[in-house]
């Protein structure tokens, strides 16, 4: 369903230094490039300076000198030898700003290398209960959108903004050494100019807010019609769910039309402040030039520095968006990576022994949210080698009870223990090495038949994966695959049905051998029969010569497992086997007529 | 680029802005020219040692030449960037609306993800071309006639230097705007499997974990994370030339005319004004010219999300109203009565469906079981014309359904599909999602027959509880029965269930199949189901095997056949039955 309009809660500043000065940090590996592509920027700041100086200078000296020195000739000559440091000039600057540009773009792509693999990384070591709160979506926004808004701060914004500050302060600091009186006259349109900027920058950044939200609501309204478009066809709702995209749609158009006025104003305004400053050249520069206290050369040049000096002022505004929602995005990345996982390793793990498969629990508390108890106070002991069923209503704890052995969650009360270590005692790794699961939805990924058993495991050789797919039943229906255990599976398994995927799932468990294995299987009867035989068969072949608990639905599995614990409402409340609970007439008993009976 | 003329009509509708636009636009660079001829008047009225008033006349002139300019791009640009984002709103608008009548199969094939980038990035790219892009172009087009024929009067051989660079600007966007668009699509694809990759192991995290596979998928990531970020480097050494490239012209073109107008300068063939003039106006063409690489890429964007949008909008929809209407249709009220005839259906080249002969009498009910692929739930979707049957008649009340109309044709039949889809809006906007408006009393019977109402009284906001993620996560069953109460709300003519109770317990089926016993007494219902106590009760069951129907009959009449349908029942019942045995008489009481 909707996964879009939560990501744009945190809109952002233009400039936040806390977040800025976090981002240098990514600068850091690429420091010497990074100082390389700024002495570049640098000199190219200057390199540009050098144009309209020359002009002025050919001006004076070659074309309309004041004094008539030299022949037509020698001038000839001298404007030549101009024209030619010009040309030197312009090869230096092409070769710098080439670099330049690209050196950028190397330590943008390889920041967001880095960013990438970094959050990928992080998010690899959460703990579930993040999963259960962040959908897929917003983080593939993460990993993507927003690193790419970075991207672009790096190589076309934040940079430039810079290099463009420097062209104006050097053009500034020209136009003073040229003429300062003329300089100062000139400078009048500058308050107005700041004080516009300043007046845009508020609204443009309030509209840019305004888009992105309303973006986002499209977004989400299309996906999730996209994905139910077939229910919108069968209950006739095309007319009225397109009112309602329509209304949104048009709330978009609104605002994007604003942000345009802003956009058009402001550079219109600015157009004009550089013809104000034109003319004020022209008539106080003119007037110097009339008393001999410029050269014609010189106010050339400085009509041409003008316009240099407003050409980075124009697109002023595009590049404050960028800044804007690259700290924006970079917020929302932080805030990810800032996400410690609630489980975390202990710093002096204990290492297992030759792992025998006992589980003890010990008034085992648990609650996903605070208060809100799901196990409360669970004990029991299961042997080495049991086969266990947990059994009992949706909402009893099932569940959550199987992902605490493999440590999904921690628990906020008493102890869990494998072959008498506490969980929290061993590594992640370690523990899961030795508890496997066989999750509900079986979920295979996208590659071969042997690779979703394999996973990326290359200790696990074909022929085992053969064994384990025969032991399991899945040998069947992949020998009549056209590429048998080489055939290119689908994205989540399409083309396979649900009960494929779960002997495969299966095959996966038993080849990675682990010496307790965990199995949810809810109920489901999207399954046929003939292949319900398959599957029942295989589960009971799954826990054969290993400590097993399954949640199970199937009568016959839980007539084939040593013990039965029944639970109701977070607590235990009867076990022993098939045939004492039926005869307790409690809970299982009832449990039991509900489901079977006809 | 011919994916572009897709666009004709979308411009054509505001003609009005953008030939306005254009024409301001042209006169906006007409008033420009203004600046610089002011200014070489003025140079050389300084030359010729003038007097400070006439420096003032100028200094006027200029700003009210910059005032007017300034307001005469100002609306250009505002009608093109205006008409860019009307336009945008209706490529929205139109793919929007296509989307409602594609059918399933598209929808199958193409990933949400895809399709919902195409009506959001690529129309953001394709806006951004007809915005900016086209506003740019046209105002580089027209800088550059306007400018260029105004040099052109005032000295040809100068004009001449000055555009020697024309040719070589054209020379260097040929060269790397080819190796540009290459790069840029391998850049592309690679960021497709970047996400692709990330996707997959966000989804499949738990897995991820249970196996202990963190460090190899971090591994594999990165080394698509890699290829991606050299890909991109590869691009940027290509594309980083573009603009530096132009600036140089640019500059090249000041060179030239240093030299060569400097040399006419001394010669006396120009006056120095008429030289600052031409560099003044060179100086209005180097914004134009750089813009001008910008421009192309935008159109390189543009027009290859044209290209996807194009996709979109031109797949017809497959299945359509029909151009033949029945005249029966007009009445709209069925009853009912269903028959296949003859029905085949293939999806490409795999058959599904194999002359398929069926009636369901208006009002009864019909169970359709068999093992998973035989062709059920694509029998089924048939009905509501989901999809179109390739070969022989389905038929409804006597009529063609393809000469119903398809909005009466699905306003009449309440479908529950096999998986389920609700949307993020409240729960009782869910349940009256195919009907005007629901009643306080209609809503709460449709939630009792369909079992409902019970869970409904735990939710925080009852009815009101927003569904999806921004409210409450409902179970598979509450959600079965949630699609159920949809289905139901409608008061159809005729109910099809597609395996739509797989996740509610065998009890609490039973009831809601006892409730609907009630509801759609006189209506037909159509069941498909793996569970024999289900179908076992209902008037007729078919058995459908490899796309045929292997048996039909009652619940009575197939036990006696001893087929399939026997075999699943045995099956079915083994478990229990061993159970009565054991345990004497246990059961005796149900």
């Amino acid at each position: 369903m909707a996964t879009f309009f939560q990501e744009d809660e945190i809109l952002g500043k233009a400039y936040d230094a806390r977040i800025m000065r976090r981002l240098l940090t990514y600068v850091r590996p690429y420091l010497r490039l990074s100082i390389v592509a700024l002495v570049f920027l640098i000199l190219l700041s200057l390199v540009d300076l050098v144009g309209p100086a020359l002009i002025g200078y050919g001006i004076d000296h070659y074309i309309a000198p004041t004094t008539q020195t030299l022949s037509e000739t020698q001038r000839s000559i001298g404007l030549l030898e101009v024209s030619t440091i010009y040309l030197f000039v312009l090869i230096i600057g092409l070769i710098l700003r080439y670099l330049h540009v690209l050196f950028l773009s190397i330590i943008g792509q390889r920041i967001m290398f880095d960013m990438r693999s970094q959050m990928f990384d992080h998010l690899q070591r959460l703990s579930l209960s993040y999963f259960d709160h962040n959908p897929v979506g917003r983080l593939m926004t993460r990993l993507t959108n927003d690193v790419d808004a970075l991207n672009e701060m790096f190589t076309s914004g934040a940079i430039s903004i810079l290099g463009d500050v420097l062209t104006i302060l050097g053009i500034t600091i020209l136009l003073l050494v040229i003429n300062w009186q003329l300089a100062l006259v000139t400078f009048v349109v500058l308050p107005p100019l700041f004080w516009i900027a300043s007046y845009f920058r508020v609204a443009m950044r309030d509209n840019f807010r305004a888009i992105r939200v309303r973006l986002a609501r499209i977004n989400a309204y299309i996906a999730e019609n996209i994905g139910g478009m077939y229910i919108v066809q069968l209950f006739n709702r095309e007319q009225r769910n397109f009112e309602q995209f329509d209304e949104l749609n048009r709330d978009y158009l609104h605002q994007s039309i604003r942000s345009l006025l802003y956009f058009i104003s402001f550079s219109s305004i600015t157009n004009f402040l550089s013809a104000v400053a034109i003319a004020l050249i022209i008539w106080y520069g003119g007037g110097r030039v009339l008393v001999g206290a410029l050269t014609i050369g010189a106010l050339v040049a400085y009509l041409q520095y003008v316009d240099r000096f407003f050409l980075p002022v124009r697109d002023l505004a595009e590049k404050y968006n960028i800044l804007q929602s690259a700290m924006a995005s970079s917020e929302r990345i932080f805030k990810v990576l800032d996400e410690s996982a609630t489980i975390q390793d202990p710093s002096v793990p204990v290492e297992f022994g030759n792992v025998q498969g006992e589980i003890e629990f010990k008034d085992v508390w648990f609650a996903y949210n605070p208060g809100d108890w799901v196990l409360k106070g669970i004990s029991f002991n299961i042997r080495a080698g049991e086969r266990v069923a947990f059994v009992g209503a949706t909402g009893a704890g099932k569940t959550s009870l199987i992902s605490l052995i493999s440590r999904f969650y921690d628990i906020q009360k008493g102890e869990i223990l494998v072959d008498s270590i506490d969980v929290r005692n061993v590594r992640q790794k370690d523990l899961r090495k030795h508890v496997g699961a066989v999750l509900q939805d079986p979920f295979i990924f996208s590659g071969t038949v042997a690779s979703n058993i394999r996973l990326h495991e290359e200790l696990i050789s074909d022929e085992k994966i053969h064994k384990a797919a025969e032991y399991v039943n899945a040998a069947h229906f992949i020998e009549q695959l056209p590429e048998k255990y080489n055939q290119e599976v689908r994205e989540r398994g399409a083309g396979l049905s649900v009960g494929q995927k779960q002997l495969l799932a299966f095959a996966r468990a038993i080849a990675f051998n682990p010496e307790i294995l965990l199995i949810l299987d809810e109920a489901t009867s999207s399954v046929d029969t003939e292949t319900e035989v398959l599957i029942e068969d295989a589960l009971n072949k799954l826990m054969l010569n290993r400590t097993s608990i399954i949640i199970a639905h199937r009568l016959s599995t839980i007539r084939n497992v040593d013990r039965i614990i029944v639970m109701h409402k977070g607590r235990i409340v009867e076990q022993g086997t098939h045939e004492q609970l039926l005869d307790q007439q409690g809970v299982y008993r009832r449990l039991y007529d509900f489901q079977y009976a006809q | 680029m011919s994916a572009l003329l897709s666009l004709r009509s979308y411009l054509y509708r505001y003609r009005a802005a953008t030939i306005g636009g254009f024409l301001f636009l042209i006169c906006a660079n007409i008033t420009a020219l203004f600046l610089p001829y002011l200014i070489s008047l003025a140079i050389d009225s300084l030359q010729a040692g003038g007097n400070g008033s006439i420096l003032v006349r100028y200094a006027i002139l200029i700003i009210i030449a910059g005032a007017v300019q300034a307001v005469l791009a100002f609306f250009g640009r505002y009608f093109q960037a205006k008409a860019s984002r009307q336009i945008e709103y209706e490529l929205r608008t139109d793919l929007f609306k296509h989307f409602e009548k594609l059918e399933l199969d598209y929808f199958q094939h193409h990933k949400v993800g895809d399709l919902v980038a195409r009506a959001t990035n690529d129309l953001t790219a394709i806006r951004s071309m007809l915005g900016p892009g086209i506003s740019n172009l046209m105002n580089t087009i027209v800088a550059f006639t306007v400018t260029i024929t105004f040099m052109l009067t005032i000295d040809i051989q100068l004009t001449l230097y000055a555009a020697i660079i024309l040719p070589m600007i054209t020379v260097v966007f040929i060269v790397v705007g080819r190796q540009i668009e290459h790069r840029y699509k391998a850049v592309q694809d690679q960021f497709g499997e970047v996400s692709a990759h990330a996707q997959e192991n966000l989804s499949g995290i738990r897995i991820i974990k249970a196996y202990r596979q963190e460090d190899h998928e971090l591994e594999a990531f990165r080394a698509a994370n890699h290829k991606y970020m050299m890909l991109s480097i590869s691009y940027a050494r290509i594309y980083a030339i573009l603009w530096p490239a132009m600036f140089f012209l640019a500059g090249i073109a000041s060179v030239i005319l240093l030299w060569r107008g400097g040399l006419d300068v001394i010669h006396g063939r120009i006056s120095l004004g008429q030289l600052v003039q031409f560099m003044g106006y060179l100086a209005q063409l180097t914004w134009p010219m750089i813009a001008f690489g910008w421009v192309v890429n935008l159109f390189q964007q543009g027009s290859a999300s044209m290209i996807r949008i194009n996709e979109v909008m031109q797949h017809a929809p497959t299945i359509a109203d029909p151009i033949k209407m029945s005249e029966r249709s007009t009445k709209l009220i069925l009853k009912g009565k269903v028959e296949f005839h003859h029905v085949t259906f293939s999806y490409g080249e795999h058959e599904v469906l194999h002359d398929i002969n069926l009636k369901v009498d208006a009002g009864s009910s019909l169970a359709i079981v068999g093992p998973t692929g035989s062709g059920k739930s694509t029998l089924v979707n048939l009905v509501p014309r989901l999809f179109d049957v390739d070969q022989g008649q389905l038929v409804i009340d006597d009529i063609d359904v393809h000469e119903i109309p398809l909005a009466s044709l699905r306003h009449q039949i309440g479908f529950v599909p096999q998986e389920t889809f609700l949307f993020s809006i409240p729960l009782s906007e869910n349940i009256g999602f195919g009907v005007p408006s629901l009643s306080e009393q209609r809503m709460q019977e449709v939630m009792e027959s369909a079992q409902l109402a019970k869970d409904v009284d735990d939710f925080p906001h009852g009815t009101a509880t927003m569904i999806g993620e921004r409210g409450v996560t409902l179970s598979g069953g509450q959600k079965q029965r949630t699609a159920l109460a949809r289905a139901i709300a409608k008061d159809p003519s005729i109910l099809i269930l597609d395996d739509a109770m797989s996740s509610v317990d065998t009890h609490t089926e039973a009831e809601i199949l006892g409730h609907l016993r009630n509801v759609m007494q006189g209506r037909t219902t159509i069941v498909i189901s793996h569970r024999c106590s289900t179908v076992k009760n209902l008037d007729y069951i078919i058995v459908l095997d490899e796309g045929r129907i292997v048996e039909e009959g009652n619940h009575e009449q197939l036990l006696q056949k001893h087929g399939l349908y026997a075999e699943m029942y045995r099956r079915q019942l083994i478990g229990e039955e061993l159970e009565e045995t054991e345990n004497g008489d246990l059961f005796s009481g149900r």
